[in-house]
């Protein structure tokens, strides 16, 4: 089953020729439109003109998530604002948000790339489609509300939390389709068999899960616990939101958009580019996005591109299940969260210094993100209220910041792990 | 006026040994003490015979340790002795922010320790009153 057999079956010297059609066309855009990708390439003393082939591609420089922040709000926007019909941000390392914006024109594109990767995860017009992902700055709930309505199913934008009634309707809307973080499908399932539902009743029979990696073992038990098939979907929002790239029903890896997204794997430390089938980050550039193309992302997402031909007919290279990162994000229940913010919050809550450790697990089903502070003598008051005020204080700004609730405790000074005189900022007990 | 040592201390086994054996190898001895706890953490109060040097050696140990002004107020060893005590601060609108027991006895009576939110201010209302107040000294000696 395919959405768009034309592009997502085509040969693949067909497939690089569009590819380097849109690629010629998207540099020679932001040279022109971007003041900060013409820096960029006149440093390097690189015209547009001079990209001739795909392989060119490796001579463009990076971008990186500072390069938006040092951008912010609008500054990498290659449309001018009367053009661009919505912005969505994730939250940055230091507070301040990171910006993406889309034309209409961009919207259509999210729509087909999210209808391909749904219909991969087994959606129809026949199909009831309900969105627990979170609707609103965060991409998740409307780039799969848009490839669901471009299908033409049902789709139910219910958004992210009230277990009980995500259950309820699914049971009476007779939803088929499942799109959340794998981690609250989890959740669902153990919710479902605790209320002591009868599985029978529900009508699901697919699942597509992401915005935070999940394992092949989490795979089986979501499978045999909800009793559906479960696939992975990818994406971020500086590259489009969901939809860069969907694993179809051989769950042999994800189908990365290529005429619309061109994938290189890199050495994360000496940049080089890597050879199909070793692993390293992932590295994106689009080839369609008017209000914020993007050379060369660094994701830091590690990974592994395959060419070999997939049983499902798609032509397009595949990505291996996100392995790792490249820097210290960590991603709980679908948010990004890195040590530095916290950090900065407990800072201003505390007014020193601090010591602290982050320490992740998943608690039955959900992860669960524990702040352990180190009391120093600055934060100690005699009184307990004041502490708990302490605790309260750094716990609210957390959530205010991330949109996630945290477990803050504080610990008595140096009783947090050292090894040389460095403190380890974050422990990850997940096994994903 | 005496000086009270607080201490911040996780819940966690072993930790207020911890603080005892500190505080014992220093040649320290403890006067009183009060734990106020929460789930996660508790707050140890202590009068000891010689607040700086359980200061420094508290700090030295890692503690997060501070010093605060609290009262020694007598009261009767009697029934009802506490009561009456207490009902005078209540006329005389001081407000106890926490209290607990001393372990020893003067030759008057019982002692209690308080925390008030002004104790500077607080002494001469609460001896107005007809309370007896120990200075430092008297308590760390005894």
């Amino acid at each position: 089953m395919y959405w768009n057999q034309h592009y997502e079956c085509m040969p693949r010297e067909q497939l690089e020729k569009i590819q380097l059609e849109r690629l010629k066309n998207i540099v020679e855009r932001v040279y022109h439109e971007v003041p900060f990708y013409r820096r960029k390439l006149q440093e390097i003393g690189l015209e547009p003109t001079e990209i001739k082939t795909l392989e060119d591609l490796s001579k463009i420089p990076f971008t990186t998530k500072q390069d938006l922040r040092d951008n912010y709000p609008f500054g990498m926007f290659a449309a001018s604002m009367s053009d661009v019909v919505r912005v969505h941000a994730s939250s940055g390392t230091t507070g301040k948000l990171t910006v993406v914006g889309y034309t209409r024109s961009d919207l259509n594109t999210w729509s087909e790339v999210m209808a391909r990767a749904l219909t991969c995860g087994g959606t129809t017009k026949n199909s009831v489609v309900q969105i627990a992902y979170g609707y609103g700055l965060f991409t998740g709930g409307f780039g799969f509300h848009y490839g669901a309505e471009r299908i033409g199913a049902t789709v139910i934008p219910i958004s992210g939390g009230n277990t009980k009634r995500q259950l309820m309707i699914m049971k009476d809307f007779g939803t088929t389709v499942l799109a959340c973080t794998p981690s609250y499908a989890i959740h669902l399932a153990e919710v479902l068999e605790s209320m002591g539902e009868d599985r029978a009743e529900l009508k699901l029979q697919y699942g597509i899960f992401g915005a935070e990696p999940w394992s092949e073992g989490m795979r089986q038990e979501l499978e045999k616990r909800l009793q559906i098939s479960a696939v992975d979907i990818y994406g971020l929002s500086e590259v489009i939101g969901p939809g860069v790239a969907c694993e179809c029903q051989e769950k042999k890896g994800m189908h990365l958009f290529e005429d619309h997204f061109i994938p290189e794997i890199i050495d994360p430390l000496t940049g080089e580019r890597l050879p199909y089938g070793e692993k390293g980050e992932l590295v994106i550039t689009t080839l369609s996005k008017e209000a914020l193309p993007i050379l060369r992302y660094r994701t830091r997402d590690i990974t592994v591109l395959t060419k070999e031909p997939c049983a499902c007919g798609r032509t397009h290279v595949r990505m291996h299940k996100v392995m790792g990162r490249t820097d210290d994000m960590l991603v709980i229940r679908g948010v990004n969260v890195f040590p530095s913010q916290v950090e900065a919050v407990i800072l201003e809550a505390g007014g020193t210094e601090p010591h602290y450790l982050l320490i992740v697990d998943r608690k039955g089903s959900m992860d669960e993100l524990e702040v352990q502070v180190e009391v120093s003598p600055e934060m100690f008051s005699d009184q307990v209220r004041g502490l708990e005020d302490l605790e309260r204080k750094i716990r609210c700004q957390l959530e205010s910041l991330l949109g996630l609730a945290a477990k803050v405790k504080l610990v008595e000074p140096h009783s947090l792990p050292r090894s040389e005189g460095k403190i380890q900022r974050v422990i990850d007990r997940r096994k994903i | 006026m005496i000086k009270q040592i607080s201490l911040f201390l996780e819940n966690k086994k072993g930790r207020l040994a911890h603080v005892c054996r500190v505080l014992g190898n220093e040649g320290i001895n403890i006067r009183a003490l009060s734990v106020a706890d929460t789930t996660d953490f508790g707050v140890l109060r202590l009068i000891v015979n010689n607040p700086e040097r359980a200061y420094e050696a508290l700090k030295a140990h890692n503690f997060a340790v501070s010093m605060t002004d609290v009262l020694a107020m007598e009261v009767a060893d009697t029934p009802g002795g506490l009561a009456g005590t207490l009902e005078k601060l209540d006329e005389a609108e001081i407000n106890v922010e926490y209290m607990y027991a001393f372990l020893g006895t003067t030759s008057q009576g019982a002692l209690v320790i308080i925390r008030v939110e002004n104790p500077e201010k607080a002494v001469s209302v609460i001896r107005q009153a007809g309370i007896n107040i120990l200075e430092g000294e008297q308590v760390y000696s005894l």
